[in-house]
């Protein structure tokens, strides 16, 4: 058909303003890459939470530790089949701005319940048996040139001092959304050093991590675990690993809602530019469309020539702008890995950007195309004169 | 000449200039014969543009009815003119109004992409009204590529391949130089002559006109002596 070839030909006749249009909608299009992978990248860390864990804390706020005896009678529960427990420590290396998530875990009921961390087994067996050992996701090796064997000493916030630590195990993610940036090492060692230093705070955790055997049950579970809890000093909320996770997610909101507007905002733009672009070309070539008209071409075909033209110019622009989101992406990635260690672009950000191309190229055509097909033949043949 | 092939009667339009209508054409009424080769003459606003767009469906009438080859056009909707135009009309205007992306081969075989013929049958009709008028060997050149005469060549290439019905041709020679108006006449004299197509023509120029074997003068929406 003779229409995809005029669409194709037509597209390019003005070509410094297609490739302008072409060029702004790819920026426009890697912006709105970006932003959306901000947004995934958010939520992440709750797409990485398994079904059948759950954690438990202090019902007043994470901030308030628990008591260790709480564990034996958690492990005791209907549906448990593991527990483990430990604090967020919120160290920092050399400096603060050397941030990245650092816990004290209990480590064989920790890595029993992670079995998406994949470690040599010569090194887990070295990591268990040092009480001074730590295990340290590969992307933070990288990060500061660690290699196994090195003693890296972490600076306490929360528990003061320096804690100097051996690097016995590196970790990789059995699939490529599980954080590579984490630093884990004995609880036992954060509490016997408390014993001595701040024995106030020893034997309290911050919250424990509970593997059930039917995730289905998970709710019962809860409820049961929190029920025994009731009345105490120390009464406890369980909820899935999910659910804890988005509850930090939750915090940020405000943040998101923002990223979201602008990425509106964004759309809106993009439909500014090529409307334009579609109107210019439109107002040009009215006579054409009026001959077309005369030659028995249907109104529906005048949309599809310029709908279509509108089509090539945002898809082309919205492919370029995929392109370039991946070494951008990269980029950001490798400037701000401390805040985000998984900025990768989710398949379904590109299947959006397309998306918004399409949405995007039929709206900024249809006034222009309306316009051409509503005129009357007579004043459109006038104005190709 | 044959039977009536355009029957005209009772025709009235006006256009509306603000709040005040402008009566163009007044209770018109007139036959072509099938074969005819028909010129329109008249001043500016004389109405006789408006009488052939009326004529080959491209504006309504207010009242009156025009029926072109047995089938009475004022009673068709939107769509249905569309498909009419395109299997009965054959268009020349002044300006050619090729489309300018196109090959000459493309422009002239734009109306055969709205029927049912194979991109074999459509080469054999292009290539043949093509070499009717004499530019096979500039059929892969653009618009821009050929001169005015040419262009109207073209034109008149793309307006006799659907061997349509009627052929309308509104101030063809407008905007030619007198060699190349010749050569468009000559050309549509043979369309008429040999082919027996029935030309309806609006124009300005007397040498034009005489290329004519019928000369109707219009004034003020009405035929003259």
């Amino acid at each position: 058909m003779i229409l995809p070839k005029m669409i194709l030909k037509n597209a390019f006749r003005r070509k410094v303003r297609t490739l302008l249009t072409i060029l702004a909608t790819a920026v426009a299009i890697l912006a709105f890459g970006l932003l959306r992978t901000v947004i995934t990248t958010w939520y992440g860390a709750a797409e990485t939470t398994a079904a059948d864990r759950l954690v438990t804390r202090n019902s007043v706020s994470l901030i308030f530790p628990l008591p260790l005896s709480y564990y034996e009678k958690i492990r005791h529960v209907e549906g448990v089949r593991e527990v483990t427990y430990g604090s967020w420590f919120g160290g920092f290396y050399i400096s603060e701005k050397n941030f990245f998530a650092n816990f004290a875990m209990e480590p064989e009921s920790y890595l029993n319940l992670y079995r998406e961390f994949l470690i040599p087994e010569d090194q887990k067996q070295d990591f268990l048996r040092d009480r001074r050992g730590a295990l340290v996701g590969v992307g933070l090796m990288e990060r500061f040139g660690w290699d196994l064997g090195d003693t890296v000493t972490l600076k306490g916030t929360i528990y003061p001092g320096d804690w100097p630590l051996v690097i016995r195990a590196v970790y990789r993610g059995r699939t490529p959304n599980v954080d590579e940036t984490q630093f884990v090492f004995h609880w036992e060692y954060l509490n016997e050093t408390l014993k001595d230093t701040a024995p106030a705070r020893a034997n309290e955790v911050g919250f424990y991590i509970l593997g059930i055997r039917d995730p289905s049950r998970a709710a019962e579970v809860a409820r049961e675990v929190d029920a025994m809890f009731e009345n105490s000093p120390a009464e406890t909320l369980t909820e899935t690993e999910k659910a804890f996770v988005m509850g930090f997610i939750s915090m940020s909101e405000a943040i998101i809602t923002v990223i979201q507007a602008v990425s509106l905002v964004i759309i809106v733009i993009i439909l500014a530019v090529v409307a334009n672009t579609m109107a210019m070309t439109t107002r040009e070539r009215t006579g054409e469309y009026a001959v077309l008209k005369t030659l028995g071409f249907s109104g529906f075909q005048i949309t599809v020539l310029i709908m279509g033209e509108a089509l090539v110019i945002t898809c082309l622009g919205a492919l370029l702008g995929i392109l370039l989101t991946y070494p951008a992406a990269y980029g950001f990635k490798e400037a701000l890995k401390q805040f985000f260690p998984l900025f990768n672009v989710d398949p379904m950000t590109v299947v959006l950007d397309l998306g918004v191309a399409v949405l995007v190229g039929a709206a900024a055509a249809v006034i222009p195309a309306r316009q051409a097909v509503s005129i009357r033949i007579a004043e459109g043949l006038r104005r190709m004169g | 000449m044959g039977d009536a092939i355009v029957q005209i009667r009772n025709v009235s339009k006006a256009y509306r200039r603000g709040d005040i209508p402008v009566p163009v054409l007044t209770d018109l009424s007139f036959d072509i014969a099938q074969g005819e080769f028909l010129s329109i003459m008249g001043p500016s606003g004389s109405g006789k543009s408006t009488l052939l767009n009326l004529i080959a469906g491209i504006d309504s009438v207010d009242s009156g009815s025009i029926i072109v080859g047995g089938e009475d056009i004022t009673t068709l909707s939107e769509t249905e003119l569309a498909d009419w135009r395109a299997g009965n009309v054959g268009f020349i205007f002044q300006f050619y109004n090729l489309i300018p992306v196109l090959t000459a081969f493309e422009n002239v075989e734009l109306p055969l992409h709205l029927t049912g013929l194979s991109k074999a049958e459509r080469r054999e009709h292009v290539e043949a009204a093509l070499g009717m008028v004499n530019l096979t060997t500039r059929m892969d050149h653009y618009p821009g590529q050929l001169s005015g005469g040419e262009q109207q060549r073209v034109a008149i290439a793309r307006a006799v391949v659907i061997d349509p019905v009627i052929l309308v041709a509104d101030e063809p020679t407008g905007d030619l130089d007198r060699r190349s108006a010749g050569d468009v006449l000559d050309l549509m004299d043979r369309l008429n002559t040999e082919i027996g197509k029935t030309i309806i023509m609006v124009t300005h120029d007397p040498h034009a006109a005489e290329r004519a074997h019928l000369v109707r003068h219009l004034e003020k929406g009405e035929f003259g002596t």
